[in-house]
């Protein structure tokens, strides 16, 4: 067993590393865990006082008496102390690894997990440029979001069980990105599925979250399926389930194009879909936002989300080896991409914008990804944990604020529906600039993070396209083409979202204006933070065809194409297959010419534009408030306000049946056939011996008669056969 | 002093088989002889004495090279052969220390629901235990078929007197079910005394009887059948939600967590050592597997739709026990340990659900799903603990389900993928059934006042589920210890039918008996084998 002991001494180095030895690494899983353990402990203590209260007909209230219990103020300290220590320890080791030039993993190993004659699987933990880049967004990110927590939160009866909760996500999100091999993967994989769970239906007396959060698990299992497949085929090919050996196997164990691997990425992106939410599997994600805003800013936009790419670009080797399954990827990734956009323009609730946006915007991912970009794809994922992150924040903020001001004048109007917004800029100017900032980012603009990342990926999509031999040229064609409009619509259901929610006239009832205020210190801090990442974060990995042009103030500006050098290990095998596979990339776009340079610009300006539009063409407009605007709309919006009905078909052609396939086996094959076989068997047996008891009648002539009889029957059967 | 504690080892190895079989029966002489209100008190600290007694085993075992290990054997009834011989092994010793930790966990739980006829009760749920151990640890065929039987009487009684309203039904049924099987077994069973010719009911001699494949099918049908109700394998699994809901809490715990690992052991102990070469035959391990995978999907749908919450978990063990199935039925390594895993912490997380499901009956006096909801507000200790056992009921990687079913599922995937992957659609299906009910009982609103006095767990209760809850984690952290205990045991098993195999393979005879399954078996296997060549041809 591993103890405590074997985890604090680093474990047991499981091959040489040369260079560099890592700091405590385990005890960057192990904190939030111990985290999870001390706020559980709290939480039940408090659910206990709670169901006192509750058995005596009352509501406890936690800060009666203007004081707060222990449970309400230590994971205060223990939720954000313990992110705050994991992230100083992997920056730590990220700084270690910096300096020594890491080319081969190095791996931790605890103890052996699963042991058969032909299956080993130990408790291990990888250390490479790509976990680091992950771990760091994980525990940095997470600790801000921590602290943002700890303002939003404050008042909520269960907020031991809510930091409890928020450490084992981190813990398992850790395990995730930092397991050794896919069954490690695994267990992060189902458990931030179980946090998730937890965390979305956190309110559990409200039905509504409670279903949302069960439909997440569910969902999430269709695609658990898949990975469970991909991992049984890896197996069975490799005797192993390890990355080091898989991924050094691979190239001298399948062919390009081969029918296994691709079966095994395919399935590893079904198990993909459903973490990250892509076409058809998303629906999950939208009902998600029922879970406290915080954590649809950690768990569904900057990280739990974003595994699925995480497992993608860590699979490169073998999804190069497999374009079928890469393009596969792409599609999925470019289509979940362009619906999602569009339904993000038909929402009111400002936390389902967000999440069309999040689905959206991992749909870029999964295009990068797809096209061969894993550094595009992993920028975007780190750019967007950014970004999004602060949208989610500052959207906290702002229902935080509307809540209060709503609940001051006893109103029951929705404090998420941006239409019964607008005009908040004034109140909450700190949050508003934030916001503009991160709408900016995301829609890519010049010179933010998002505009680095996303056109990393839609350049890559061009440049794929041009590939001499790649067969899907055309294909990819129309991918770089959809992405392009994509990227126009990101930007205009933004600027709609910042229009509705902090321009023009107020919508709110007189009386409540006056309860808006800018959310406290302990909320802006992080946000604030978040904006600079969002403005600067994306100048790490700008290639100098930018950074050299007037993009770049021609080399003046600090930007440097450092997360493409620093992920060159992970990435050069899968980028050589490929190449090798489909050619060299093309240095102009596949239609109209230009080259990487000219499309920045040219889609940075149209970005601009439409922002520029929006805002001007929608801020004078007027706006119903929920409760006017009764009708929804109808034709083409309302396909989008509807959500394209991907819920009312999945319930149609999927739920409803297999419900009634279900009723149908218990009440008929259970009830009327196997258990009308037995019962009748039973009833058989009863007859007979109902039949039987006619001869006992205890009369001696009866007798003398059936023993005639059965004596001539025999004497008959002797003579005649 | 190494010296002393060998010999403290050797005295305890020397006994503690007979021990575990019959401590028990002292320990019902003992609840027939106390005071009623203290029957339950003696029962319980009987039982947990012998499961501290039989914790032992758990450092002192060595699996050695596989085979049974404390073996003794005493002529019993000399003239027909019958010897009263014990012997342990890395299959059976986990089906021991699962029956003696059920067995005071069960008495424990049952203290608040059984309130009539104590001294009887408790004297019967002892002579379960010593049938039951006597099952797993019994190594001639003749004593164990005592056992098997004995274990039937108890339960009998259990369920027709301390049941629910239609006890009378579901323990008449449930005794029918269960004996139409045995009795057919014992059929086969004579009939492998008779033809071995060496008139002995030894393990071994029935391992050395030499059977022909018609022979062997035969009888293996008459054994699969008493086992397949046993465990209870679709579609012979309808008697099995009728006692669960008629029976009481104990009662149900017992069933769940040992009385149907009775089956499936029959299959790694019995049917597939004495019958290898039926075992491989490609039509039975397809007819097997489908059962198996009829079973998981088949039962998963069935317990999604039960109001009865306790006829939901009734159907989510025929699930689980698909997964045993169709692991055995793989026939390789990864697959039967995975089964033997799933056997383990099946018997951990759905004995624990019923006690679970108890205790809301004795707050409540209702098992209906729709009485509840929002009970996590009044007893957060009740939720968590429920939360926990669902989950590991589940498969959450990191509880012992997970592990059991993907070693099951990994080993299927060996030999026979398409079952593999129909079986995986079961965890979806998992979700399906689990969650909603989860969610009906604990969360939603707690709009039902009479919900409102839900008690959270009491410390007696708390004493119960603990260790249930403590072992879901350890063997889903850190299952090595089980695993390399039951390896060599395992191996033993499958090398058997692996000879056979190649026997069959030879161009025996018997190989004419195989209808098409057998091509379609081998075309597919065909067809996956070109597949990996093609990607490995480059």
């Amino acid at each position: 067993m591993g103890s405590v002991a074997s985890v604090l001494t680093s474990g047991v180095p499981a091959q040489d590393a040369a260079h560099w030895e890592p700091v405590l690494p385990g005890l960057i899983i192990l904190l939030p865990l111990l985290g999870f353990v001390a706020n559980s402990v709290l939480a039940l203590r408090a659910a206990g006082w709670s169901s006192a209260e509750v058995r005596a007909g009352r509501e406890w209230d936690p800060f009666a008496g203007g004081s707060r219990p222990l449970t309400h103020t230590l994971p205060t300290w223990i939720g954000p102390g313990v992110m705050l220590v994991a992230f100083v320890l992997a920056a730590w080791n990220f700084v270690g690894m910096f300096g020594a030039e890491l080319h081969e993993p190095v791996i931790r190993s605890y103890w052996s997990w699963i042991s058969t004659s032909t299956l080993q699987v130990d408790a291990a933990i990888q250390l490479d440029q790509l976990s680091m880049v992950m771990m760091l967004v994980v525990t940095g990110v997470g600790f801000l979001i921590h602290v943002f927590s700890v303002g939003y939160m404050k008042d909520d009866v269960g907020y031991p069980r809510y930091f409890a909760y928020l450490n084992l996500f981190v813990f398992f999100m850790l395990v995730l990105v930092m397991g050794a091999g896919y069954a490690m993967m695994f267990i992060g994989w189902e458990g931030v599925g179980l946090c998730s769970y937890l965390l979305i239906g956190y309110w559990f007396t409200d039905r509504e979250k409670s279903d949302a959060g069960k439909k997440a698990f569910i969902v999430n299992r269709i695609g658990d399926f898949g990975f469970l497949l991909a991992m049984f085929m890896l197996f069975q090919a490799f005797g192993t389930l390890d990355f080091v050996p898989i991924f050094a196997g691979a190239e001298g164990h399948f062919a390009v194009g081969g029918a296994t691997v691709t079966a095994i990425t395919l399935l590893l992106m079904l198990g993909a879909a459903g973490k990250s939410a892509q076409v058809p599997l998303h629906v999950w994600l939208p009902d998600a936002m029922a879970g406290p805003t915080p954590v649809s800013a950690l768990i569904h936009a900057a990280t739990m989300v974003t595994a699925g790419v995480y497992m993608v670009v860590r699979s490169g080797v073998l999804y190069a080896l497999a374009p079928t399954s890469q393009a596969v990827v792409a599609g999925v990734g470019v289509l979940t991409a362009l619906i999602a956009a569009t339904i993000a323009l038909q929402q009111n609730d400002i936390k389902k914008v967000l999440a069309y946006s999040t689905v959206s915007q991992l749909g870029f991912m999964f295009l990068g990804a797809g096209v061969g970009a894993f550094t595009a794809a992993i920028f975007h994922l780190m750019t967007h944990a950014f970004f999004k992150a602060l949208l989610f924040l500052g959207a906290g903020a702002v229902i935080h604020s509307m809540h209060h001001a709503l609940h001051k004048v006893d109103s029951h109007e929705d404090a998420q529906d941006m239409r019964n917004m607008g005009g908040l800029k004034d109140r909450m100017r700190i949050t508003w600039v934030v916001m503009w900032i991160a709408t900016l980012a995301i829609a890519g603009i010049w010179p933010l993070a998002g505009f680095f990342s996303k056109d990393e990926i839609i350049w890559y999509t061009a440049a794929w396209a041009g590939a001499e031999a790649n067969p899907f040229g055309g294909l990819y064609t129309l991918y770089w083409v959809v992405a392009l409009v994509t990227a126009m619509l990101t930007a205009f259901y933004m600027a709609r979202l910042m229009v509705m929610t902090f321009h023009g006239q107020t919508r709110l009832e007189h009386g409540a204006r006056s309860h808006l205020h800018e959310a406290p210190r302990v909320m802006t801090v992080p946000l604030i933070v978040l904006a600079v990442l969002s403005v600067f974060g994306g100048w790490v990995n700008v290639p100098p065809a930018l950074s050299e042009s007037a993009l770049g103030f021609f080399g003046a500006l600090p930007m440097t194409e450092w997360l493409h050098h620093w992920l060159e290990p992970i990435t050069h095998d899968a980028a050589a297959i490929q190449v090798a596979a489909l050619g060299e990339a093309a240095h102009d776009a596949p239609l109209l010419g230009g080259g990487e340079l000219a499309w920045a610009l040219a889609s940075t300006l149209a970005a601009a534009a439409v922002v520029a539009v929006a805002v001007r063409q929608l801020a004078p407009r007027r706006v119903l408030t929920a409760a006017a605007d009764a009708t929804p709309p109808t034709g083409l919006r309302g396909v989008l306000y509807n959500k394209w009905y991907f819920d009312e078909i999945f319930d149609r052609t999927i739920v409803q049946p297999v419900l009634a396939a279900s009723r149908w086996c218990w009440s008929f094959i259970d009830t009327v056939i196997i258990d009308g076989f037995v019962n009748s068997v039973g009833n058989f047996t009863r007859l007979a011996g109902w039949f039987g008891s006619l001869f006992q009648t205890g009369q001696a002539n009866t007798y003398a008669f059936v023993l005639t009889l059965g004596v001539l029957l025999v004497l008959g059967a002797a003579v005649f056969l | 002093m190494t010296d002393s504690l060998a010999s403290i080892q050797i005295l305890y190895e020397g006994w503690i088989l007979h021990a575990l079989v019959w401590l028990p029966i002292l320990g019902l002489v003992h609840v027939m002889t106390s005071a009623g209100e203290r029957a339950k008190n003696v029962a319980f600290w009987w039982s947990a004495a012998i499961f501290v007694l039989s914790m032992g085993l758990w450092w002192t075992f060595d699996a050695g090279s596989g085979g049974f290990t404390l073996e003794s054997s005493t002529s019993w009834i000399e003239s027909w052969g019958v010897s009263y011989a014990l012997g342990l092994d890395g299959i059976s010793v986990f089906m021991v220390l699962l029956t003696t930790l059920i067995t005071p966990i069960a008495i424990l739980g049952s203290f608040e629901y059984v309130k009539t006829r104590r001294r009887a009760f408790y004297a019967l749920m002892l002579l379960l235990q010593t049938g039951v151990t006597g099952v797993f640890l019994a190594t001639d065929i003749f004593l164990f078929y005592v056992f098997f039987e004995l274990t039937l009487i108890p339960m009998y009684f259990i369920v027709g007197i301390w049941g629910g309203e239609r006890r009378i039904y579901a323990a008449v049924k449930f005794f029918l079910y269960t004996a139409v099987g045995s009795l057919l077994m014992l059929v086969a069973i004579l009939y492998i005394y008779f033809s071995s010719g060496t008139g002995s009911f030894s393990y071994g001699a029935f391992l050395a009887a030499d059977l022909t494949m018609r022979e062997q099918l035969w009888l293996f049908a008459a054994f699969a059948l008493a086992f397949g109700i046993k465990v209870p394998i679709f579609p012979l699994h309808t008697w099995l939600p009728d006692a669960h809901v008629e029976a009481p809490t104990p009662g149900s715990v017992i069933l769940a967590s040992l009385l149907l690992k009775m089956g499936t052991y029959g299959f790694l102990r019995f049917l597939l050592p004495f019958f290898p070469g039926a075992s491989q035959h490609p039509t039975v391990v397809v007819v097997m597997l489908t059962l198996g995978v009829a079973g998981i999907i088949y039962a998963a749908w069935v317990a999604a739709v039960q109001p009865d919450a306790k006829k939901l978990v009734a159907y989510t063990s025929v699930a689980h026990m698909g997964f045993v199935m169709i692991g055995v039925f793989a026939l390789t390594v990864n697959g039967l340990q995975g089964g033997l895993v799933v056997m383990i912490s099946h018997g951990v997380s759905t004995g624990a659900l019923f006690l679970l499901l108890g205790m809301m009956y004795e707050r409540r006096h209702s098992r209906l799903i729709e009485d509840f909801g929002g009970i996590g507000r009044v007893a957060p200790m009740f939720a968590t603990a429920f939360v926990i056992t669902a989950l590991a009921s589940i498969g959450l990687p990191g509880t012992s389900g997970f592990i059991g079913e993907f070693l099951a599922l990994i080993g299927t995937f060996e030999t026979h993928a398409v079952t593999a992957i129909v079986a995986a659609t079961g965890v979806i299906f998992a979700a399906y059934y689990m969650l909603p009910m989860v969610q009906r009982v604990l969360f939603n609103k707690l709009d039902k006042p009479e919900n409102r006095s839900f008690a959270d767990l009491s410390r007696r209760e708390m004493v119960v589920l603990g260790p249930l809850v403590a072992l879901m984690i350890w063997v889903g952290v850190h299952p090595t210890p089980f695993l390399e205990r039951m390896e060599p045991s395992v191996q033993v098993v499958l090398e058997r039918v692996e000879v056979a195999r190649t026997a069959a393979q030879r161009g025996a005879p018997e190989r004419m008996l195989a209808d098409p399954g057998v091509a379609e078996e081998a075309d597919s296997r065909h067809m996956t084998g070109t597949a990996d060549e093609e990607d490995q041809d480059r």
